[in-house]
């Protein structure tokens, strides 16, 4: 049912439970191929519009209403306070011509590197090397690995500007005691660091996702696979292109899709990390919502930036699931 | 089989992965037990002083905080997990019209992200005079979570025995009686892991606290650490003790329940 778990019985989820029996809850992928099977379960039961109402009621006044006043709002130049003046889709145009947000977007796509690519790379390293030896002491090694993503992302920016902070932080302390006192920076303050060193710490927070999610995919992938390999004398290398990499397809979907998301969603860190600066070297598009709608005063602008991540995120999410459903056929 | 070479490899690198996710952890643990007349630099050691905690928790004001924290995140939790289990409910184990489409508005309020309502969101409770007030943040995370609990539940009740449920009511129970006694025991794990998705969620939620409330006897956790931050960046330790102490319910749980953080996690678990 669910597209990115091909031909296996059994979820991550369960593997990770240490392959608890069957009857655990397993939801379906919300983003991917879902859709209610065409036989309808259980008998016909009035009954159960009744079990939905207060859960729906809330939905529609805190969720459909508000979305549908953003969109309302978004057709309009409005500072929150005076009349606003029709726009029609401008604020949208300026979605893609306005270079300050045209920026901004080209931030969050530099931060994909660091919040996807490169967790999702260190992930399939582990994977790769777990795949291939049994690993004594593997829950208490993910443990501590996935830590970071339980901590609250205003904490883990707080505890990263204590290290980046150019005069007595951690970091800079580090390359003084190794000898390389000459590579010191003023990492959060620099307009070409600034950057990649945010993402850094979104790299720290979600290795431990991609890790924990592809090491409980390789462990589904059939013993017999690497033997056969084996038998045709693949080396570590050839074993990782041929069967490894190719079983985790539907994993990495996955840990791409998560970790897109949060890049796309990402505002706590920036917020606490550099509010956007130095200059606008960091704002990202949640930034930019946040910063025009109860900063500057151009809430329809704000309204229209926060309707385009939805459908980005919608869109991305559908686009990476779809590429890994055919390639699982 | 496997070489003693690529044995040491893969632990070498399992433990310096797993060191440099602690380093940091460690590193602000440390420097939030440090001694707060000494100069202060993140991560070094020179002895424990708890002290640190309880000035961040009266002068940094962090007891408010966390009440604030607690009474939002109790309410959200309890509330969203009670109206998820009903729908869920009927969405797993019941045929009626239109199931389907509605099932899809839930959907669609488990994929819009919180970026993306915060703005009229705001505009809506302030007419209705709710912003500055517990509701503003509550009301909101209840739908975002009952979007992502329903789609939860619903999971877990399609995979109970069907016959189960018939036996049931062959035996004259009613649908609520079926619920609570038959199939709720069964759901015990899925509802704890339900459970600390939203705890840790609603705990962490940042943005739309800091949009909603300005009253510092309002503010939660993650937002009064962010403003203790700013006008306090020279007080390192005090800083370090206020991390520490808006950080470590969740990490508890996580402790104890960790199986459950992770699963539910894995299972590509977003909220809106």
């Amino acid at each position: 049912m669910s597209a990115i778990e091909p031909a296996t019985p059994t979820s991550p989820a369960s593997a990770v439970a240490g392959g608890a029996a069957g009857a655990e809850a397993k939801p379906d992928w919300p983003l991917g191929g879902t859709r209610p099977e065409a036989r309808p379960p259980g008998e016909p039961r009035r009954v159960g519009y009744l079990y939905i109402l207060p859960a729906f009621l809330i939905l529609a006044g805190l969720i459909l209403y508000p979305l549908g006043h953003a969109v309302y709002l978004s057709l309009w130049h409005w500072d929150g306070l005076t009349t606003g003046t029709w726009a029609g889709l401008e604020n949208y145009a300026d979605v893609v011509s306005d270079p300050a947000l045209r920026s901004s977007f080209a931030h969050a796509l530099v931060l994909l590197a660091f919040y996807a690519l490169l967790p999702v790379a260190i992930g399939l390293l582990i994977a790769g090397l777990v795949a291939r030896a049994q690993v004594r002491g593997l829950a208490f090694f993910r443990t501590v690995i996935f830590l970071p993503q339980v901590i609250a992302m205003v904490v883990v920016a707080v505890m990263w500007r204590m290290i980046y902070e150019p005069e007595n932080g951690a970091l800079n302390e580090l390359l003084r005691a190794v000898g390389l006192g000459s590579l010191t920076q003023s990492w959060l303050g620099d307009f070409d660091l600034a950057l990649p060193s945010v993402g850094g710490i979104a790299t720290w927070v979600y290795y431990g996702l991609a890790m924990v999610l592809l090491t409980a995919g390789v462990q589904k992938i059939p013993q017999s696979l690497y033997d056969a390999a084996r038998v045709d004398g693949a080396g570590p290398v050839r074993e990782f292109f041929a069967v490894t990499l190719p079983g985790l397809r539907g994993e990495i979907a996955v840990a791409l899709t998560l970790t897109t998301i949060f890049a796309l969603r990402n505002f706590d860190l920036v917020y606490i990390t550099t509010k956007g600066g130095p200059g606008d070297a960091t704002s990202v598009p949640a930034f930019e919502v946040y910063d025009r709608a109860f900063q500057t005063g151009q809430v329809g602008s704000a309204a229209a930036i926060g309707i385009s991540l939805a459908v980005v995120i919608f869109l991305i999410s559908v686009l990476i699931n779809r590429v890994a459903e055919r390639g699982a056929r | 089989m496997t070489s003693r070479t690529e044995q040491t490899l893969t632990y070498t690198i399992l433990g310096l992965f797993s060191l440099l996710a602690l380093a940091p952890i460690v590193g602000i643990v440390f420097t939030a037990l440090q001694n707060p007349d000494n100069v202060n630099a993140f991560g070094s050691f020179d002895g424990i002083h708890l002290g640190n905690f309880k000035d961040a928790w009266e002068q940094g004001n962090f007891g408010s905080y966390l009440k604030s924290s607690a009474i939002v995140t109790v309410t959200v939790v309890v509330v969203a997990g009670t109206l998820s289990i009903l729908s869920g409910y009927a969405f797993g184990l019941m045929r009626f019209r239109g199931s389907g489409v509605l099932f899809y508005v839930f959907l669609l309020g488990l994929m819009v992200p919180m970026e993306a309502m915060i703005v009229p969101l705001y505009y809506d409770l302030r007419d209705l005079s709710l912003t500055d007030t517990y509701w503003a943040l509550i009301l909101p995370q209840i739908a975002t979570s009952v979007a992502f609990g329903t789609f939860w539940m619903r999971a877990f009740f399609r995979s109970v025995p069907r016959s189960l449920v018939e036996a049931a009511r062959i035996d004259g129970a009613t649908s609520w009686f079926t619920l609570w006694r038959v199939l709720l025991p069964l759901a015990k794990p899925a509802v704890l892991t339900m459970t600390v998705l939203l705890f840790m969620w609603t705990w962490n939620e940042f943005l739309l606290a800091l949009v909603m409330v300005t009253d510092e006897g309002l503010r939660t956790a993650p937002l009064g650490l962010s403003f203790f931050q700013g006008r306090n960046t020279s007080n390192l330790t005090l800083l370090a003790a206020g991390s520490v102490i808006v950080a470590t319910p969740v990490v508890v749980v996580y402790m104890f329940l960790q199986r459950h953080f992770i699963r539910g996690m894995l299972s590509g678990a977003v909220k809106g």
